[in-house]
């Protein structure tokens, strides 16, 4: 009798989807669920109309939209041309094609990464894409899941496959326990500051370690949210207990007893003893503290009682000048510690940091106290659900009391594509996934941090150690 | 949907020695709003190439005169970040043909390959001869013959990867929407049970 090759998560759902395997081809792999949205759907729809061919199954495709929508009077029409073009382009299509879409205005709507699990669609084993490199969020749920170009939104579209190689794999471990004021948002930070923002291209990883496992699903999402940040295909977590628990009873999740035999078939998931990772890294849960980031990638990040490194530090001359032009545009000096530096604005949203627990950590924080006169404060939940539930809490009083602005759901300042933007030369505090030079608006300067974080630099209108406040 | 074809190609190079070139950079969120392929070339790296007034940033290598051609020389980790193919086009519709970069992010390098533009993975030894090279003199001719997986500059050469398959779609400009529509009866019998 042969033994079986243990396999990992990632293996086991990889090599379940496969429907051809040719020497020298990629893999045609079938993929479960399509998400798709505005901003990287029209060109495929087109490509369809010009092959004249149909979407391959609609049932497997949600749309909603997200990127470009405005969070102010939502119920009004765009305002902007161009963005409500394209948003009335997605309608069109979704009607044409036959493809359910979250509109503006249903109660449904909202980022993309958010309302997929907050609604059951996305589930553990499945394969999942979508034209956005966040879509890895969803590997929380334990499914392989990436962000593809729109020739690629095509390919799934038409044919409901994708051509990809298989990635090679990437443990990470993170055992021990978190220390105060450290959330799943200063992990990833963590691991991206150490490994660089180029660390795990070509890897897909998996999140392991009693620090991962002891996470709500929403911190889940925030870890496996950022794995493209480090050049991640994508990043996912093993289903377990927690991860059914929170499945259970979701609108389009398994009911009854198919819910049931599903969490059985899901059980099967996880990897195997002795399954081979191509690479595995190990940290120490204490060694993380709150993480803040300095420069204009997300690697750029170090413990926010940290100095920033000195030009020095950095071995190959191509580095220096990738670093110091980083600087330069940041207007930080090498060296120099970002606590007590000013901020003029805080953003609490995008789809790493707007789920109704990442609400409540902020409210947990501003309760009862006021923002600083400096600074502007915009809280954008990540979905219509997501405010529903901060409405019923009472999170909108706790937000309205302390000066913030809550608005409706969309990615808004995180990407700075519709009218929410950082101006020119300002600092914002961010909760999102990227510090990119224009990324919130144009020569807009962001810090990454996490929503506690975020919430006491808004109190104190400064970069701040959460530590000292809680 | 026939593309380029993509045989051999002698052209001068743009040097942009900077790492971690994230797709933000090279076409920003805000003019992602079009919803063709076309057009996306004139906002190419718009916040490094104009100011806020729209002026030319004269510092910048694509306001330079002396330097033009089909092939683009970027920095470790080139195309990083958003999954936006809006860059890949920006760069197609630009002029380029070729990306030459120590290391690429893995959804811009499928991009690129999906609109007829090579991602040219050479070591950080070339990598740097060749923008000495074309800093030096920017009428130095680069040569990419894909057929060879061979890249020439100076005298100087070194051989590089692309998978068969990507190579035989570019050499005849097919995409892989034409493959997989070949395998229609087995994605039906896939759909059923997954």
């Amino acid at each position: 009798m042969s033994e079986k090759k243990p396999k990992t998560i990632f293996e086991k759902i990889w090599d379940a989807h496969v429907v051809k395997r040719a020497e020298g081809y990629p893999d045609a792999l079938f993929i479960d669920r399509h998400y798709i949205h505005e901003v990287t759907s029209p060109q495929a729809f087109d490509g369809l109309r010009k092959r004249g061919i149909k979407v391959f199954n609609v049932n497997r495709t949600t749309a909603t939209a997200d990127h470009n929508v405005p969070t102010k009077d939502q119920h009004l029409p765009i305002k902007e041309a161009l963005s409500r073009h394209q948003v009335e382009t997605l309608r069109k299509n979704c009607k044409e094609f036959g493809v359910e879409l979250y509109d503006l205005g249903h109660p449904f709507q909202g980022i993309v990464h958010i309302i997929g699990p907050e609604l059951g669609l996305t589930q553990p084993g499945m394969t999942m894409v979508c034209g956005d490199s966040h879509t890895s969020t969803h590997g929380a749920f334990g499914s392989v899941a990436f962000g593809i170009g729109t020739s690629e939104v095509e390919q799934v579209l038409a044919t409901q496959c994708i051509l990809q190689y298989k990635p090679k794999t990437m443990k990470i471990e993170i055992n021990g326990k978190l220390g105060k004021g450290v959330v799943s948002k200063d992990i990833i930070l963590y691991i991206i500051s150490k490994i660089s923002a180029s660390g795990a291209t070509g890897f897909f990883v998996e999140y392991a370690g009693d620090a991962i496992r002891n996470l709500s699903m929403e911190a889940r999402m925030t870890i496996c949210n950022m794995s493209i940040e480090m050049g991640a295909r994508g990043g996912l977590i093993a289903p377990d207990e927690t991860t059914f628990n929170y499945m259970k009873g979701r609108k389009f999740a398994p009911q009854g007893e198919a819910f049931d035999k599903a969490v059985e078939i899901w059980k099967q998931l996880p990897s195997d003893e002795g399954a081979v990772y191509d690479t595995i890294l190990k940290y120490d849960a204490a060694d993380i503290a709150p993480m803040i980031t300095y420069g204009t990638n997300p690697g750029m990040g170090m413990k926010v009682t940290d100095r920033i490194p000195n030009v020095e530090e950095l071995k190959e001359i191509n580095e220096q000048v990738s670093f110091k032009k980083s600087l330069d545009y940041m207007g930080l000096e090498p060296g120099s510690a970002l606590l007590g530096k000013a901020v003029d604005y805080v953003f609490i949203g995008s789809c790493t940091n707007a789920r109704i627990e990442d609400l409540r950590l902020v409210a947990s924080i501003v309760k009862g106290k006021k923002k600083a006169p400096n600074v502007e404060v915009w809280v954008i939940p990540g979905s219509k659900q997501v405010e529903a539930q901060a409405l019923k809490e009472g999170l909108n009083k706790v937000f309205e009391e302390a000066g913030f602005e809550l608005r409706g759901p969309g990615c808004s300042a995180c990407l700075g594509m519709n009218e929410d933007k950082v101006p020119p030369g300002k600092y914002c505090i961010s909760t999102s996934n990227r510090n990119f030079e224009g990324r919130q608006g144009p020569k807009s300067r962001t810090f990454l941090a996490s929503p506690l974080s975020a919430a006491v630099a808004a109190i104190t209108g400064k970069v701040t150690d959460v530590r000292e406040f809680i | 949907m026939s593309k380029d074809k993509f045989t051999i190609l002698k052209s001068t190079a743009v040097p942009l020695p900077v790492e971690n070139i994230d797709t933000d950079q090279i076409i920003p969120a805000r003019f992602l709003k079009a919803t063709t392929r076309e057009g996306f070339g004139d906002n190419l790296f718009r916040d490094w190439r104009y100011s806020s007034g729209d002026e030319p940033i004269a510092g910048f290598v694509l306001n330079n005169p002396a330097y033009s051609g089909k092939i683009l020389v970027g920095g470790k980790n080139f195309g990083c970040g958003s999954s936006r193919e809006h860059a890949a086009w920006a760069i197609y519709d630009y002029g380029f043909r070729v990306v030459v970069s120590s290391f690429f992010a893995d959804i811009f390098k499928n991009n690129a390959l999906n609109n007829a533009v090579l991602p040219v993975v050479v070591s950080d030894k070339f990598l740097q001869s060749l923008l000495a090279a074309i800093q030096k003199n920017s009428k130095t001719e680069v040569t990419v013959d894909l057929i060879n997986q061979q890249i020439s500059v100076d005298g100087k050469s070194e051989k590089f990867e692309i998978n068969a398959y990507k190579k035989e779609c570019l050499i005849n400009g097919y995409d892989d929407i034409d493959y997989l529509l070949n395998l229609n009866k087995e994605v039906r019998e896939f759909d059923l049970t997954h």
